[in-house]
């Protein structure tokens, strides 16, 4: 277990006009660990993601990464070159939307090779090779390498993207809503399969989710929001099984169970 | 030998905010202390705070007030009442097991896989946490054929084995048991029994919750009476 934290929002940030999407939020996130951020739509968990990930910039409070020689750099302060940088190594982004996360006029392989290569993969015939190891992994059929994922399911193509995400084994990977779209069914299936590939490689993940079985399932802790604060975090079957706060205990009661 | 688990001054009570909120106290000053190789076994009546108890010591419910005082492997003291989250996630990974009534299955994955996790968490190689998860579970007499199934579509017996190979497929230096044989045939239950006596053996300690009282009369060392509150006026 590491003491530093890979990832640090201190006191964040962001209002549109009147609206404080994010209002002063702080958290630690620490290697191999899964954070999930819950709560209902509007509750700023999305866009409090955006800021952590350096997608948005916040108006006050910084966003802090380790690298893995232990540096610290203030995600909003390095400019845009080396965020990028970032994104396409050490980092990697699960959006709910495939469709934003993958090219859907390149073949499979394609998207899961493109990112190989973006991180300074050069050799065709093993940027090929591993595109093909991770189709098998996410459970598509190596016979679809060369198909665009125009083609696929919506559930195969949120498989490809967390193919293409993982490929490159980033240390930290930001989702929001994976299972969002999908029918319950195939969501099942993606979870099992974040789950399995997350603890197999120790990624460290932010998770954005409103489904509390889904957290429950993934997430070593929970943070829970509403207008824009946290309201309540901690383990994740302390925050469902006793939550303290009105909000949380509201949020807990509303899941069916099946 | 000196103890494993002491808990003192425990209060633990709920705030009802959906129930304009209510507020509902369950246990007020309690206090347990078990040694090495040592069964405790709660009594009380239905709602005297028994399973409440039981998930204070995993760190499932949050204490307020008291301290829940954990020896682990290496000798080192933990006060799970203090602990972060992180520290309650490696706690269960090393030093306090639990059998729940109920298993939490996860579709697709297999009861030997679920067996098997405690250990591959604490950095055992797969194939060996999974062989010894196939013994244990064939110990409980789980035919092979169901071991690389989802156990989703097992009946409840065959669940609380699994669940039950699951909390001791991996030495804990204390374990807690709510009713591990509700739901188990005679036979399984035997084998239950033992496996509580080995822990013992090798100086585990254990609580338990066992509405069985044959069970209760073969493991147990002690009994600790969990009274219900009175009401507060």
């Amino acid at each position: 277990m590491s003491d530093n934290p890979i990832l640090s929002a201190r006191d964040v940030s962001l209002a549109f006009g009147t609206m404080r999407a994010v209002d002063g939020v702080s958290l630690d996130l620490w290697p191999g660990e899964v954070l999930a951020i819950v709560g209902e739509s509007g509750s700023g968990k999305s866009t409090l993601l955006r800021l952590l990930a350096g997608e948005a910039r916040p108006d006050a409070g910084a966003v802090l990464y380790r690298d893995p020689a232990g540096a610290i750099a203030d995600v909003h302060a390095m400019g845009e070159p080396a965020r990028r940088r970032l994104a396409r190594t050490e980092w990697g982004f699960v959006h709910q939307d495939p469709r934003d996360g993958l090219r859907l006029a390149v073949s499979a392989g394609g998207n899961v090779g493109e990112r190989l290569m973006a991180s300074g993969a050069r050799h065709y015939a093993e940027i090929r090779a591993e595109a093909a190891r991770w189709l098998e992994r996410v459970e598509i059929p190596a016979a679809r390498i060369d198909d665009a994922p125009r083609l696929f399911s919506g559930g195969m193509r949120q498989r490809l993207q967390i193919a293409r995400t993982l490929v490159t084994r980033p240390r930290l990977v930001f989702m929001d809503e994976p299972t969002g779209g999908l029918d319950v069914s195939v969501q099942a299936r993606l979870l099992d399969m974040i789950r399995t590939l997350v603890a197999d490689l120790g990624i460290a993940v932010i998770l954005v989710t409103h489904d509390i079985a889904a957290a429950r399932l993934l997430a070593h802790r929970l943070v829970v929001m509403r207008h824009g604060r946290v309201v309540e975090e901690g383990l994740t079957d302390r925050v469902l099984d006793d939550p303290r706060h009105p909000y949380t205990q509201l949020l807990v009661s509303s899941v069916l169970a099946a | 030998m000196s103890w494993m688990l002491k808990a003192e001054g425990l209060s633990k009570g709920f705030t009802l905010h959906l129930q304009g909120g209510a507020e509902i106290p369950v246990l007020h000053d309690t206090g347990i202390e078990v040694r090495a190789g040592e069964c405790v076994a709660l009594s009380g009546p239905s709602g005297a705070g028994k399973s409440t108890l039981m998930r204070l010591l995993q760190g499932n419910y949050g204490t307020d007030a008291g301290r829940i005082l954990l020896r682990r492997p290496d000798g080192t003291v933990a006060d799970l009442a203090k602990a972060s989250p992180r520290e309650v996630i490696a706690l269960r990974r090393d030093t306090v097991g639990h059998v729940s009534q109920f298993l939490r299955v996860i579709p697709r994955v297999s009861a030997l896989e679920v067996v098997a996790e405690p250990l591959i968490a604490r950095g055992i190689r797969r194939e060996e946490a999974r062989a010894r998860a196939a013994a244990l579970l064939s110990r409980l007499n789980l035919p092979e054929r169901l071991h690389v199934l989802p156990p989703a579509t097992f009946s409840g017996g065959e669940q609380q084995r699994v669940n039950l190979a699951r909390g001791f497929v991996a030495d804990f230096p204390l374990m807690l048991l709510d009713e591990p044989t509700a739901s188990l045939d005679a036979a399984n239950r035997e084998v239950v029994i033992g496996l509580i006596r080995e822990a013992k053996a090798r100086g585990a300690a254990l609580v338990g919750i066992f509405h069985d009282a044959e069970v209760r009369e073969r493991v147990a060392d002690r009994l600790l009476e969990v009274a219900p509150l009175r009401e507060v006026a």
